[in-house]
């Protein structure tokens, strides 16, 4: 018998109540601390350029990770999201630290863990914290040669099993949910899941989860090519905790694409946009008051249940975002009628 | 999203079904087995079912593989997939391969219940709708009873296990029937009914089958299976039987088969009477041979003689061995030009008359015009090696658009239709200045000019080439076509000018008629005379019967006379002006209306009746399925970009002229806008209208707008010209013409219900807006309300257009991109659609005055509605 979550059901009971703060990027508030190469490094004997390792840092500056995470609570942020986009094996082969994944996963699990724990004991508001996991930079539906639109520099069972590694350590460290994001390949995002679902059984303690999509181009696919329609009915099969769109452009830009997912998903819709589109120099000009009110606007469309930040956002746009929101009813789930769903590149339902 | 009730699925990547798939993957031609999987979704299956199980291949590397490549070409991965194997090391192994939700095909209770449970847990993973056989551990269900029971189990131990009822498929087993064993009898009959005792036991779940094992008894006869099937299927859908694996291009419709057959079907399915199966095979003898199935027909027309391959290729558009067979005939040939000659135009002969005679219709035409430029393409190269002159077809002719006009469409249909029956077409573009037409025509030893546009503008400017033609001493044929052109414009402006031979052309359909009337030396004469008195008929009876003018006092005091005490302005949410870059065009698809499309390829229906239209349906449907393919890879691959601008401005009337401010204060005007009355002396009760009269003169407010959905497009059409493909080429232009309408559209929904505000928000009723049922109206200057183009560039300038849309005027007033709407926006309820139609000299004074320019400026701006 699978033990139930008691994260999960606070999390559902809470999302009842209130639209539901998710925290800001790491990247960004990592990039505002200026570190140098041995900043990454710290004792660890490794032998690759370690500056731009964000991950690294839950083991060489576990300081710095926590009171990024701390500025997020005091944001007025439910739910933190670990530092460990690119703690997996694959992401970490860059830097050579592949050999490292779990004890990063570890940390930062851990280090958000007493954050949260000690921000509930201060003031009584539960908090939750999510494993993150990040696409990876393999993609199993496309082919990176041209001339051979048969080849994958991944299979399935070997992401799967990537993805095993890192979901098990994120749990040992006391995470509360696994969040799958900035899916651009549906087929990674389901590999990741099955390995949830592995987890699941092997623990046997649930596991929930968490799923967010990207969206490449403004018409609303992702970069193997899905709708936000076909990726959900994709995706549904998991039964995850949360559905919802991350990164992708700013919160005009994604409005219309979250509609769709705010009215076919039966679940918990999360979304947490960028700060707007980046500027010529790749930086994000969108203010928190103008986030604020893009939100605001969501939240009185009935459109969301938990909210958050991506690429840009800092804890002043979360805290805009928590403001707005206050005062607003979450989104009612929608009553889908059963049917068959089936996906390719677009959705089809035999109703 | 698409939402059905029956689904086909595609039964043809199936490598124990279909002959023809088995071979190519066997030989690793994985692009040609693509093309199978292309043609099934094409054809209308909503999945594809994909099957590798063949002793000689490795099924799961096979099958491994066509996943990938499949997942590469988004015009087939659009669809789900049913990944069909026996083995469920393929199955899973597939399943690794698909991003999206896929059904399996099958599982089954045949090894006991655990590997049945342990097979759904996984496939719950993998994230999979089931197809689940009636077959237990005793065997394969026959009887309805047994159908039942088995997936009655299976049923309730698959949602025990929180396997979802509908994701559940059951096959209760199509048999063979009429196979002269007795205990075969009642097979159909059993399967109709376990049809409706599953959907009534096990809800949510659906019923699936494999259609083409019910008439295996009859393999060879394909009409007599295609009656089984259709048969079949009337029997069992009704029953609750809503998925079948079928070749979907393949299915007879039940009221058109033959009666007997029919009937002897319909005795053998439903077990009507003991001798049934004899009844139906003695009937089967008179249908034998008389259909090939489509796949044999596709297989055997490659063993023709190359000639015969050529003229087949032609007819049906299919241009995938044209190269080859081109260039095996060239071998076979004393010179390539006999190629040319001999059985390419034996075969442009033939669809010349499948043409004339009402058998083909344009799209199909277009298609074999693809196929015979790649053979002429591939032909040049050996002819110009050999210095030859080439063919010497029937006439030449010079075609253009005219100076100050961009559109193309219907130019270049002509010139495709033209070009299969053997015309030489010299194509000289668009915005084509008359002394260039003029010295092609010398240069080119042209026997006949042929001049197109779109926009009133051009049709003065036609009047000048005919002139000019006149002044140079030109005596060969003048043809005339474009959607504002009209026999009756021909014969009052046009033909008066030139004196050599001045005829108005319909529609492509007539151009072939027309010109092969021309060049023939007995008929050409008569008919030139015949045109002739027609045309000066016409003349006669305008001078006669023209219905009379007001004056335009008398007109204005006519006037649509307005209370906007009791109907006041309508008071926008807000002016100011709004800008789109970049319109998602996946958000537009609802918005289009697919009528003017079809009617851009001359069939003439309204959609979505047109598709089953008795004529023109299934030239209609091909040409559906070719859109929509073209229609996702517009989208999904980006091919154009959507950019809109729309302003709502102050306004206030003044006499028949609009003053647009930028301010409230409604100080000093940014614009005037004249608009013109209608002068043609109205019945009574009926206001001589203009668009002023809904302006309010105390103040007001008027919106303009520009959209485009062209830019990008040039880039794609030079790849479709260099590939020799005329078909796509006018595919894009007529879609991007559709996107640029449905962005209007849009805009005006998002005006009504956002930027002025004036209509609640809701989701857009699509049919109504096709309709027009709403408030407000959006007049395009050059249309019949606002007829000056000429207004144009006062709107552009107040929106600053060229900047804000990339939406540049040409000296006629023509958009480029070509794919672009631009107009005012009026909200008031009186509003509504009208022509000005004919104006006096007296308006005409008085507009030039108003408009700031010089009376013969206005002349030639407003030609169109003077006498």
């Amino acid at each position: 018998m699978i033990a139930p979550s008691a994260a999960e059901a606070a999390f559902r009971a809470a999302s009842k109540e209130r639209i539901l703060v998710k925290d800001g990027p790491y990247g960004t508030a990592i990039q505002k601390l200026g570190l140098q190469e041995s900043d990454y490094r710290g004792n660890l004997t490794v032998n690759h350029d370690q500056k731009g390792n964000n991950d690294i840092l839950n083991l060489t500056l576990p300081d710095a990770i926590a009171a990024v995470g701390r500025s997020y609570i005091d944001s007025g942020a439910d739910l933190l999201a670990t530092n460990t986009f690119n703690a997996n094996s694959i992401s970490q082969a860059d830097y050579g630290t592949e050999g490292l994944v779990r004890e990063i996963n570890l940390a930062a699990a851990r280090i958000l863990r007493a954050e949260a724990d000690a921000a509930t004991a201060r003031d009584g508001r539960p908090r939750f914290v999510a494993g993150a996991l990040g696409p990876t930079n393999k993609t199993l539906s496309l082919s990176p040669r041209v001339e051979d639109p048969g080849y994958r520099e991944v299979d399935f069972d070997g992401v799967k099993a990537v993805y095993r590694e890192q979901i098990d350590a994120l749990l040992d460290g006391g995470v509360d949910f696994i969040l799958i994001e900035t899916v651009f390949d549906t087929l990674n995002a389901k590999a990741a899941a099955f390995a949830a679902m592995e987890a699941e059984e092997a623990r046997q303690q649930r596991v929930p989860v968490m799923i967010s999509m990207t969206l490449t181009d403004l018409a609303g696919r992702n970069l193997s090519g899905q709708t936000v329609e076909a990726f959900w009915v994709s995706l549904a099969h998991v039964r995850p905790l949360t559905i919802g769109l991350n990164c992708s452009f700013g919160a005009t830009e994604l409005r219309p694409h979250v509609q769709i997912l705010a009215r076919q998903a039966d679940t918990l819709l999360m979304v947490y946009p960028n700060a707007g589109l980046p500027n010529a120099f790749g930086g994000y000009d969108e203010l928190p008051e103008t986030t604020g009110q893009l939100i605001h606007q969501w939240a009185e469309a009935g459109l969301i249940n938990v909210v958050g930040g991506c690429c840009g956002t800092t804890p002043g746009h979360i805290a805009a975002m928590a403001g707005a929101v206050a005062a607003l009813p979450p989104r009612p789930l929608p009553h889908v009628q059963p049917a068959l769903r089936l996906s390719g590149l677009e959705a089809s339902v035999f109703a | 999203m698409s939402a059905t009730a029956f689904i086909n699925v595609g039964e043809r990547t199936n490598v124990t079904g279909s002959a023809r798939f088995r071979k190519l993957i066997v030989a690793g031609d994985y692009t040609a087995a693509l093309d199978v999987a292309r043609e099934q979704v094409v054809n209308g299956a909503q999945v594809i079912d994909i099957n590798m199980d063949e002793g000689l291949l490795d099924s799961e590397a096979a099958m491994v593989t066509f996943l990938k490549l499949l997942a590469a070409e988004p015009d087939i991965a659009r669809v789900p997939l049913m990944i069909d194997s026996s083995k469920w090391s393929v199955i899973e192994a597939g399943l690794k391969c698909v991003a999206g939700k896929a059904i399996v095909n099958s599982i089954s209770l045949k090894e006991g219940e655990e590997p049945f449970l342990a097979h759904a847990r996984t496939l719950r993973r993998y994230g999979a709708a089931a197809v689940v056989m009636a077959f237990d551990e005793t065997g394969q269900a026959d009887t309805a009873a047994r159908k039942l029971e088995i997936c009655a189990r299976a049923y309730d131990l698959l949602t025990a296990n929180g396997f979802p009822a509908e994701d559940i498929i059951f096959d209760p087993n199509i048999f063979a029937v009429a196979t002269g064993i007795e205990e075969h009898d009642r097979y159909a009959l059993d399967f109709i009914e376990a049809c409706t005792a599953i959907k009534a036991r096990c809800p949510g779940v659906r019923i699936s089958g494999g259609l083409s094992n019910l008439s295996f008894a009859f393999r060879g006869n394909e009409a007599v299976r295609r009656a089984m099937h259709s048969v079949f299927l009337y029997h069992a859908i009704p029953a609750g039987f809503d998925m079948a694996i079928v070749n979907a291009g393949q299915l007879d419709v039940y009221e058109s088969l033959d009666p007997d057959l029919r009937e002897a079907c319909e005795d053998v399915i439903l077990m009507r009477r003991p001798d049934a199966t004899d009844r139906l095979i003695a009937l089967a003898s008179r249908f034998s041979n008389q259909t090939q199935s489509i796949e044999k027909q596709t297989e055997e027309w490659r063993n023709l003689p190359v000639e015969e391959r050529l003229a087949h290729a032609l007819v049906n558009g299919l241009d995938a061995h044209v190269v080859a067979d081109t260039e095996e005939a060239r071998l076979k040939a004393a010179r390539p030009i006999e190629v040319i000659e001999g059985p390419l135009m034996d075969g442009m002969n033939k669809v010349g008359d499948l043409f004339a005679t009402g058998k083909m219709f344009l799209p199909q035409v277009v298609k074999s015009a693809r196929v015979m430029k790649k053979a002429v393409a591939h032909l040049i190269p050996f002819i110009e090696d050999e210095k030859d002159e080439g063919a010497a077809p029937k006439a030449k002719i010079v075609m253009a658009t005219v100076k100050g006009d961009v559109h193309d469409i219907g130019k270049n249909i002509v010139g495709v239709v033209l070009q299969c029956n053997n015309y030489e077409v010299i194509d000289l573009g668009v915005m084509v200045p008359w002394p260039k037409i003029l010295e092609a025509a010398k240069a080119e030893k042209a026997d006949i000019i042929g001049l197109s546009g779109l926009i009133t503008p051009s049709l003065d400017e036609m009047v000048t080439v005919a002139a000019e033609m006149e002044r140079a001493g030109f005596v060969m044929p003048l043809l005339i076509g474009g959607a504002t052109t009209s026999k009756v414009h021909t014969a009052l402006r046009i033909a008066p000018a030139y004196s050599g031979p001045t005829i108005h052309v319909l529609d492509a359909s007539r151009a072939v008629g027309v010109a092969s009337n021309l060049m023939s030396d007995t008929l050409a004469a008569p008919y030139v005379a015949e045109i002739a008195n027609d045309y000066a008929d016409i003349r006669a009876k305008r001078q006669g019967g023209q219905s009379a003018l007001a004056g335009i006092e008398a007109a204005r005091a006519n006037a649509l006379a307005i209370d906007f005490a009791a109907e006041p302005p309508v008071r926008p949410a807000q002016t100011g002006q709004w800008n789109y870059e970049d319109w998602p065009l996946a958000d537009l698809v609802p918005f289009i209306d697919w009528t003017p499309f079809f009617r851009a390829w001359e069939l003439h229906g309204t959609y979505p009746q047109i598709l089953d239209d008795k004529v023109v349906g299934e030239a209609a449907r091909t040409l559906w399925h070719d859109a929509q393919a073209m229609l996702e890879r517009i989208i999904a691959e980006k091919w154009l970009t959507a950019k809109a601008t729309a302003a709502i401005w102050p306004a206030r009337r003044e006499g028949d002229d609009i003053l647009v401010f930028a301010d409230e204060t409604r100080g000093e005007p940014i614009a005037r806008l004249p608009m013109l009355r209608q002068q043609v002396v109205k019945r009574e009760g009926r206001a001589n209208e203009c668009l002023a009269d809904v302006v309010s003169p105390e103040g007001d407010w008027i919106g303009g707008f520009a959209v485009t959905a062209g830019h990008g497009i040039e880039a794609k059409l030079a790849e479709f010209k260099a590939a020799h493909d005329d078909f796509s080429d006018i595919l894009l232009k007529a879609l991007a013409d559709r996107f640029a309408e449905a962005l209007a559209e849009a805009l005006h929904f998002k005006l009504r219900t956002e930027l002025w505000g004036y209509e609640a928000k809701a989701e857009p009723d699509y049919p109504g807006l096709i309709r027009e049922q709403y408030q407000g109206i959006r007049p395009a200057p050059g249309y019949p309300a606002c007829p000056d183009h000429s207004l144009k560039p006062l709107l552009f300038d107040l929106l600053d257009a060229p900047a804000k849309t990339g939406i540049t005027l040409t000296e006629s007033f023509a958009m480029l991109p070509t794919a672009a709407v631009s107009g005012f926006y009026f909200a008031h309820p009186r509003s509504h659609y009208f022509g000005v139609a004919r104006i006096g000299e007296d308006q005409l004074a008085d507009y030039a005055e108003r408009r700031g320019v010089s009376p013969d400026q206005a002349r030639q701006w407003l030609r169109p509605n003077l006498d």
